[in-house]
Order: structure tokens, then sequence, then C-alpha cells
């Protein structure tokens, strides 16, 4: 056997320019983490809203919520990925198209198209939490707050919403970490983040157990980083006198 | 004495269940009625119709000269005008116990910050926990949170007030410090209607009693002659059932 | 768009189901065995084991599948020629098996964790009061309640792991997805078969989901 173990490959050159691969990864992360966060603001904007109409008497409203989930969540992100990226363009005003295809950079043109299926496709398991989440509370809350007069808004905004946001932080920060997870979708349309990078890396150099043996590092450790923030994010709003884990 | 409430061949179906059937009754200004029966019979679901947080298909109600079920009625702008209190209290675990007197007031009646809590910390002082104001309801006893979610319907000066089984989620020993509240507020003269058990304070405080069964409205007389001589035999089982403990 | 195409490629297709569906199938056994062992590790009071299976999971499940998909295609023959010492051609189909198998039984072994621990301390006391050794609790009184409590989401996760199996696409493995999608290039016609490999997809897992959710309300009564 004659695999030359060496772990200092990360300070090495790459032998372009003068980058050494510990830039590479860098950049990759950088690319992970843009495309983690502005996936992650479409899905619980879009989430959220989905998962208070899933939950509203309206049986229209709530259908078609329901409808988005079972569309989203049934179809494998990769192929959901390809149609934003392949398919999607093509029906596009002829000057956008012209624009995303050629003009924009294609890392950029990438970037789009894996935070909006990203984004979309994560919003399907938001708004699922956040169903959950406000059918949990107990029905007499809702009921209290028609009592004192609020209109159906108001019941959302004052007394459904505040208590579901605590309650669903634990399953939107796992949801969190799978956005991050699911970015490597990202280098087979040939972004170069994270995971694009360590593949590179690996058939550069050729010390692949190194190279991946980093990402997995620098996965965990993100991991572990937005865990330990959750969870203290999870302590400074719990409501005294108020039991969170174990439910009420 | 004219009316506060007004029920009118009420009936109201859960798909082919049919939980009211044909309910007439009416509470009067200042009057205090009392609805008991057995467990099922339909008493939350009738309380519930009079601020229309349940619709009902058949009948009227008409609360101080407004329809219920008329479409065009403006619920939040009545239901703001009727206190409620659930047997689980219901306060917003989420606000403290200023929060929770002041909320209702600010966001439905448009009051300032300022009046509204300390008209709320007048009220609670009225019912004896001006000290707890900053806690979150959890941390207080049942008892207690019963008397806070009291003073957070009075806060929004209801012209009248619906029980549904204040005391039954409550340890005996609390049981009387919510009575007393409710008995203090109708000898002041508020309108209540109030579903209950609790036949020492029906016998004391009430001046009607409605006793329901299987979704009708069995007897609907003066306490003295529900007390005296019920006329059903249903209502008979159930007072000697609940008056042996 | 042009659909009349897809008729004569099915039978090329369904090739490519059939490796999706093998390699789905091995996986959710093989991720279930070891997932349940995990299970049972991290459940042990010996520090080590239970030490060794929480690690073991908590990697597994920080890391993209995608990664370890990648990794075991580009290590497993290397571990192999350096533990034999000759060159074994492993191919993409194990080495993705592998990754599978061992990525899920993280997940598969969350899920087996808490079914356990779902069957009251009772059942054991229970079973030892009998004079029954642990093995004996887990495999006659214990396991069998807990599968029976947790086989809708075990279920669950296996339609994840059904649509994720399309990941394979990244070591170039021929399975439903890619074969529809080297169809339709061929064809000229890649939306289409896109398209039409993404409603397949969508059936199949809706209407698995739809019968787990009957399961689930059938055991729930
Ligand atoms: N949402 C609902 N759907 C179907 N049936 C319901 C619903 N809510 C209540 N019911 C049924 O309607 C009947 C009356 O319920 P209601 O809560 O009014 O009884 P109650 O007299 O208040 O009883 P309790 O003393 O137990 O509170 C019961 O048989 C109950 O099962
Ligand atoms: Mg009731």
């Amino acid at each position: 056997m004659n695999y030359n173990w060496d772990w200092n490959i990360f300070f090495k050159s790459t032998g372009i320019g003068d980058e050494i691969y510990l830039d590479w990864f860098i950049s990759g992360l950088g690319w992970t983490i843009a495309l983690a966060l502005a996936a992650w603001a479409i899905a619980l904007v879009i989430g959220g809203l989905l998962g208070v109409m899933r939950t509203l008497p309206n049986k229209w409203l709530s259908g078609l919520a329901t409808a988005y989930v079972e569309l989203f969540r049934n179809v494998p992100l990769l192929v959901q990925l390809f149609i934003w990226y392949f398919v999607v363009p093509d029906y596009l005003p002829e000057q956008t198209q012209v624009w995303f295809k050629q003009e924009l950079n294609p890392m950029v043109s990438a970037y789009i198209s894996v935070t909006l299926c990203l984004g979309l496709f994560t919003a399907a398991r938001v708004c699922e939490q956040v169903r959950t989440g406000i059918q949990a509370l107990p029905k007499g809350q809702a009921n209290a707050a028609m009592a004192v007069g609020f209109t159906l808004p108001q019941v959302y905004r004052h007394v459904l919403l505040p208590q579901a946001f605590r309650v669903v932080i634990p399953p939107l920060t796992s949801e969190f970490l799978n956005v991050f997870k699911n970015s490597s979708v990202a280098s087979l349309i040939g972004l170069m983040e994270l995971l694009a990078q360590a593949k590179q890396t690996a058939e550069f150099s050729a010390n692949i157990f190194e190279a991946f043996t980093l990402a997995t590092l620098i996965y965990f450790t993100l991991n572990m980083s937005i865990m330990k923030f959750m969870g203290w994010v999870e302590k400074r709003v719990r409501i005294p006198g108020l039991m969170v884990e174990g439910g009420k | 004495m004219s009316e506060m409430i007004s029920i009118q061949n009420v009936s109201k179906w859960y798909g082919e269940f049919q939980v009211l059937t044909d309910c007439t009754t009416s509470v009067a200004k200042g009057e205090v009625v009392v609805v008991c029966g057995p467990s099922g019979s339909g008493k939350s679901t009738l309380i519930k119709c009079v601020n229309a947080l349940e619709p009902f298909q058949k009948g009227e109600i008409i609360v101080n000269g407004t329809s219920v079920g008329n479409p065009k009625t403006n619920l939040p702008k009545l239901r703001s005008q009727v206190g409620m209190v659930f047997q689980h209290f219901e306060l917003f675990p989420h606000l403290t116990i200023t929060e929770n007197l002041a909320i209702a007031q600010i966001k439905v009646l448009g009051r300032g910050r300022d009046e509204a809590e300390a008209k709320g910390l007048a009220l609670l002082e009225r019912v004896g926990l001006k000290a707890h104001a900053h806690k979150h309801p959890g941390q207080l006893s049942g008892g207690q949170q019963q008397r806070v979610a009291i003073a957070r319907a009075l806060a929004m000066d209801p012209i009248c007030m619906l029980f549904d089984e204040p005391t039954s989620a409550l340890d005996p020993e609390m049981i009387n410090e919510v009575l007393d509240v409710m008995t203090e507020l109708a000898q002041e003269g508020m309108t209540m209607m109030c579903v209950t058990h609790e036949m020492g304070f029906a016998r004391r405080v009430a001046d009607r009693v409605i006793f329901m069964d299987r979704g009708h409205i069995v007897e609907d007389c003066h306490k003295d002659a529900f007390f005296g001589s019920p006329r059903s035999e249903r209502a008979q089982q159930f007072l000697s059932k609940i008056l042996q403990h | 768009m042009d659909f009349s195409q897809i008729v004569p490629a099915l039978p090329d297709l369904w090739e490519g189901m059939k490796l999706t569906l093998e390699l789905l199938v091995m996986a959710v056994v093989g991720g279930i065995a070891l997932g349940t062992v995990l299970a049972l590790l991290r459940l042990s009071s010996n520090p080590l084991l239970s030490g060794f299976a929480k690690g073991y999971v908590n990697i597994f499940r920080s890391v993209p599948l995608l990664l370890v998909i990648i990794w075991f295609y580009l290590a497993v023959p290397m571990l192999l020629n350096w533990i034999t010492g000759d060159f074994v051609p492993v191919g993409a189909f194990a080495s993705c098996l592998v990754a599978f198998m061992m990525f899920e039984a993280a997940y598969y072994c969350e899920i087996v964790r808490a079914g356990i621990q779902s069957i009251s301390r009772g059942q054991v006391n229970a079973a030892y009061a009998l004079g029954m050794t642990y093995g004996q609790a887990m495999r006659l009184v214990i396991l069998p309640q807990a599968f029976r409590k947790m086989m809708p989401l075990l279920l669950q996760q296996s339609i994840i792991l059904f649509q994720d199996t399309s990941l394979v696409y990244a070591v170039g493995l021929m399975d439903f997805l890619s074969s529809a999608r080297s169809r339709g290039d061929i064809l000229g016609l890649p939306h289409e078969f896109l398209l039409f490999a993404g409603a397949v997809y969508f059936m199949v897992s809706f209407f698995a989901s739809q019968m787990v959710k009957r399961l689930q309300k059938r055991l729930a009564v």
C-alpha cells in the first residue's frame, strides 16, 4: 500500500496561482453558509405562512398549503434542483433567460437556483413544524383569545404564534441543520461549496482521507455550534413557570 | 327587568350528532343563572354559543340587543363586551400577569398602555393578587390563576360574564377563593351565566337554575323551586348524586 | 413538451427503477439491523459502548449524505486494497450500499432507541422475573413491542431514503433518476424525462406516505 498520508496538505499550494488547499475549503464554507442562510430565510417566511394557513378554518387556504407540502415533500431534492436549474430557466421571458444563462456568472446562476430550490423545499418542512406547534397548543388558548375580543389575526399575532414559536425552536433547529447538509447537492450542478471543494482537493492532491476528514470535521463543528447556539436561544426565550421539555 | 341574554329555540349539531335541541331561556340584566347537568349534556356548548365561540345551526341568540348568529355581527366587538372564564383558566402563558390583563384592553379596546395597566393593577388588587403582577401564569397556583382570569375578563368592562366550570379544575382548598370573588361580583349586580356543579354557590347566589340533559333544557326555574322540588326524574337523580358529597 | 417518447423508454427506465429498489431494500434492511445494534449499544450501561454509539450517531447525523456517498466511493476501494493487499474492484453499487446502510443506521438508531425507551420498565422487570436473560427479554418481549410502535417512523424514514437514493447520481450509478436523465438526453427530451421521473417519485412517495398514515391510525387505537 502506498498511500501518502499528509496532514499538511491543506497548507500546500494547489498549483493554481498562490492558493493553498485551505483557501478552497474556506471559500467552499463561505458558499455553503451563504446558501444555507438565504435558503433558510425563504423557508422561514414561506414555511411560516403556510404553517399558519394549514391551521386556518378556511378550507381553500389550508388545502392549498397541504398541496404545497405534499408536492415538495414527495419529490427528491435532487429532482427539484434539476428542475429549478435545467427546466425552469427555459420558461423565463427571453431577456431574463439570456441574462440568467449567459450574462450571469455561472456560479451565481447556480447559487440562485439552489437557494430557491432549497428554500422552497425546506419551506414544506418548516410548514409542518409550525402547524404542529400551533396545533399542540391547548385548544382553549384560541378560545380564550377570541373571548376577549381578538380578531383572528390578533389571536395568531398575540397568543398562538408567540407560544408556538417557542415550541417549534427545537424541531426548527434540526431543519436549519438539514439546510446546511442539503446545500451540498449544489456540488452536483457545479457550485463550488464545501463538499465540491473537498472532492476537488481529493482529486487534485490524491489525499482523499485528509480532504474528506476535514470536510467532515467542518460539517460536524458547524452542526455542534448551531445546536449550542439554538440551545442558548431556547433557554433565553423559555417562559417562566412552564415546563418546556415533556410538554404540559 | 330587561333581557341581557336571550336564547331562542337553539339547536346545534356536530355532524350527525345533535348536541343542543331546541334550547330556550334567557338571562335578565343583573341576574345570576347557574347551569348544571351531567357531563356531556351540552352545558359548555350552550354557553360557548352565547359569545359565538361555537356556531349553531338553528334558533337565535341575542346579547344586549345584538343577534349572535347574524353573519353581519362584529363578533370580536361582541365578545369584548362579554367576559368569559374557562375551566382551565387559559391565561396566556407567555405573558406576565400584568400583560395578560392589559393586552386585550390595548389591542381590542384601544386603551393606552398606562391606563390599561393601571386598570389591570386595580383589578388585581381587588382579587387579592397585586403582589404577583410581574409573574408569569405558570408561577401561580390554580386558584390564583383563575382569579387573574376573572380580573382579565373584568378589565374589559363586560356587560355580562360567562363562566364554564370555573372551579372544577381546582384543588378543593382553592375553590372558595374563586367562589368568593364570583359571589362578590354577583352582589354588585353583574349579570352572570355560570356552568358549575357548586350547588352551595347556586343556593346562595343564583337567582335561577337551569338543568340540562342530553342537549335539552330540562329544568329552568327559580333556585328555590329547583332545590325544593325538581320536577324531572333526571334532575332528582342528578341532585341526589351531587348533594351526597 | 412531448411525452410520447416515454412509453417506448419504459423498459429502460424500469431497469433503473430496479436498481433503485434493490439499493433501497438492502439499505433499509441493513440500516435497520445496524441501527438496532447501535440502539442497544447506546442504551447499554457500559459507558464505552454507549459512548461509541453516541459518537457514531452524532457524526453521521451532522454530515450530508452526499458527502458520505462520495467519501465511501473514493475510500472503500482504497481501504480494501489496504486490508487485502490486492486491488479489489468494488464498484459504485457496493460502495453506495455501504454508505446508505451506515448513514441511515444513525437515523434508524434514534428511532429504535426511542421505541425501546417507550416500552415501560415494568415489561423488562416482568421478563426478568420470569427468568429471562437480557437477550431473551430484548428479543422476545421488548423489541417486538418496540418495533410495532415504531413501524410508522421506520417506514417514513425509508420513504425519505427512497428519495435520497437519487443522490447516487453523484457517483454515476444508473438508478431510476439517472437512467431517465440519460434517456432524455439521448432522445433530446431532457425536460420531459426529468418531469416524468419527478412524477414517478412523487406518486410512489405520496402513496407510501398515505399507507403509513393509515397504519399509524390503525396502530393508535
Ligand atoms: N368538537 C366536537 N365534535 C364533536 N362532538 C363534540 C365536540 N365538542 C363536544 N362534543 C360533544 O358534545 C356533547 C356536549 O359537550 P359539552 O362539552 O357541551 O358537554 P358539557 O355538558 O359541558 O360536559 P362536561 O361537564 O363534561 O364539561 C358531548 O357529548 C361531547 O362529546
Ligand atoms: Mg363542559
